[in-house]
């Protein structure tokens, strides 16, 4: 049914969204987790430089990706020299692209739920003698669970469908770095292709459609799971 | 108390939240029930949440037996999770993803697992472990929270006013099951409250807190009996309490006798306790007639032989005094009209019969 450029431009897309989630997870929780339990100087303006990635350019992202991972970057020169990792023009540095712009919407979608933690829950766990690894990991992070699903799922859409600043970092590699969009924008580019852009067209939609139907059925368990708590 | 210092909790010290100031010095023995009482905003719960050490102290420390729990001066602050104090909540704050099994076991340390099975028979909430606490009834949560903060093996026990928003029956069935836990557990209990009904119950000692401050601390039955204290105690002037022993039941007229300390008999419509057992008695303060000598026989069933020790006109109806009376090492209180009082020519000193017209056993 698929073609086996098809196929490899599909799993290409996967491998690089899922490790952009992946990658992003932690520390997105982590910051998420910051914002939402503690007040410091200077929370406004992180507040303001995560959300960077939503309202610049994406190719601006991606320029400066290359200026600071690039080989002569400041943080590449060093990746390069000590680990022997070269990120621009690779499926690794594809992912880095769709992580950073992924990472604001996962951020907000964590935070939101982690607000909606009852704290006195986690005073409550305190009393009884848990230090503050295992309130997170016992209380507050299961009572964030859902945040998070909805969080990972939005970023996993976000890194599939990045365009301006994975072409800008990663490039357009067939088989590397051409993920479903820059392959869609490669068949439009070139005459008589007509027929298979809109093959990857349908097939784009399908796994938009598909990604929702999961997130839906995700959150629908958890709320079911709540229900049954309910009574 | 001499061994407050040794295994009680002490507590010197200063917050201030906004435009409120808590000011408080207070020393609790390391056993028995003590209750803080005051009326809302007297400074009980921002007293509980410093013991706890969810808060920290502006200056001054808390200390409990030998062990320095905050001290302002150096900064110590031991944090809560440290402190192994258990505190139950005025809502229950169970964990909502766990069921009733896995709220009770999250604070037992490993090896706890021995008394588990007798604290939840203790508080009858074996049927409800497999269940999720949103399904619980109010009264349930609570005992499931009083339970889970006593499997953490607690070296002190928090209450804040646990028995709030729970409707008549609720309470007094809940009020039960504390008063049968108190005297069954062997830590020592700090227990918030503004209901004067459930002092009565299950308090041993009463510290009694006003807009910030220790307005007095003392055996229970002997803070109740101090008149200068009766705005203070708001409700409270309503009682006062006896402790007597069962000394057996009388089924052919459904009745119970008891013996006080100093061992003058009292009858009391049958309760359900055993002889041998020590129990509460309270005595509202207007259900008490004094009379000089032997009265006519009158349908009451209890006359107390008692020596007024003082009397004091009420600061808040001018036509009524409250009369202290002193039976052995017992206190009571009756209010009489003034009238009464000078009609009689009663005075300090004087012995009396106290004529006992409703006396019933505390809850629990």
């Amino acid at each position: 049914m698929l073609s086996a450029a098809e196929w490899q431009t599909i799993a290409i897309s996967l491998k690089v969204a899922g490790t952009a989630v992946a990658g992003i997870l932690p520390p997105g929780v982590a910051v998420a987790w910051l914002m939402a339990r503690h007040d410091f100087r200077g929370k406004a303006l992180l507040d303001g430089v995560l959300h960077l990635p939503l309202v610049l350019p994406p190719v601006v992202v991606g320029y400066l990706l290359l200026l600071a991972l690039g080989r002569q970057g400041w943080l590449g020169h060093w990746l390069d020299r000590l680990f022997g990792i070269t990120l621009p023009f690779t499926w690794q540095g594809a992912a880095v692209a769709g992580g950073v712009m992924a990472f604001p919407l996962l951020v907000r979608a964590v935070r939101l739920s982690l607000e909606a933690v009852d704290v006195k829950l986690e005073a409550a766990a305190s009393t009884l003698g848990a230090g503050r690894w295992r309130v997170f990991f016992t209380i507050t992070l299961p009572l964030a669970f859902p945040g998070l699903v909805t969080g990972s799922l939005l970023a996993f859409a976000r890194a599939l469908s990045e365009f301006g600043a994975t072409i800008t970092f990663a490039a357009n590699i067939p088989g590397q770095t051409r993920t479903l969009p820059l392959a869609l924008y490669t068949l439009i580019q070139t005459p008589g292709r007509e027929a298979a852009a809109a093959r990857l067209c349908a097939l784009s939609i399908a796994i938009a459609m598909l990604s929702l139907l999961v997130s839906e059925w995700l959150a629908r368990r958890a709320r079911h799971r709540l229900q049954e708590r309910d009574g | 108390m001499p061994n407050a210092n040794h295994d009680g909790l002490h507590l010197d010290i200063r917050k201030r939240q906004g435009a409120f100031l808590t000011e408080a010095a207070l020393s609790t023995p390391g056993r028995g029930v003590t209750a803080l009482f005051g009326p809302s905003g007297s400074g009980k719960t921002t007293l509980l949440r410093l013991i706890a050490g969810l808060d920290r102290p502006d200056a001054g420390v808390v200390r409990l037996g030998d062990e320095t729990l905050s001290d302002a001066r150096t900064g110590r602050h031991v944090p809560p999770h440290r402190r192994r104090l258990g505190v139950v909540f005025q809502e229950a704050r169970l964990f909502p993803h766990y069921r009733v099994r896995g709220n009770l076991t999250y604070g037992m340390p490993a090896g706890g697992a021995a008394n588990f099975d007798d604290l939840v028979a203790l508080l009858g909430i074996g049927k409800l472990l497999e269940r999720f606490p949103a399904t619980l009834s109010g009264g349930e949560a609570r005992r499931v929270a009083i339970g889970r903060a006593l499997l953490s093996q607690p070296r002190l026990l928090l209450m804040d006013e646990p028995l709030t928003g729970l409707d008549g029956a609720r309470k007094q069935e809940l009020l039960h099951y504390i008063a049968r836990l108190t005297r069954r557990i062997d830590i020592p209990v700090i227990y918030v409250s503004h209901d004067p009904e459930e002092l009565v119950s299950i308090a041993d000692r009463l510290v009694l807190l006003d807009q910030g401050r220790v307005l007095t601390a003392g055996p229970l039955d002997e803070v109740l009996t101090r008149l200068e204290f009766s705005d203070a105690l708001g409700g409270f002037d309503a009682v006062s309490l006896l402790t007597a022993r069962l000394e057996a039941h009388d089924t052919a007229y459904g009745l119970t006798r008891l013996r006080l300390a100093d061992g003058q008999p009292l009858v009391v419509p049958a309760i359900d306790r055993r002889p041998g057992d020590s129990v509460r008695l309270r005595v509202p303060v207007r259900d008490i007639t004094l009379a000089l000598g032997t009265p006519a026989p009158t349908s009451d069933l209890n006359r107390l032989e008692v020596v007024i020790e003082r009397i004091a006109r009420s600061t808040t109806d001018a036509a009524t005094v409250d009369v202290g009376l002193r039976l052995g090492e017992a206190r009571l209180r009756a209010r009489l009209t003034r009238h009464a009082c000078h009609a009689l020519g009663l005075r300090e000193g004087m012995a009396a019969i106290a004529v006992v017209r409703n006396i019933t056993p505390a809850a629990g």
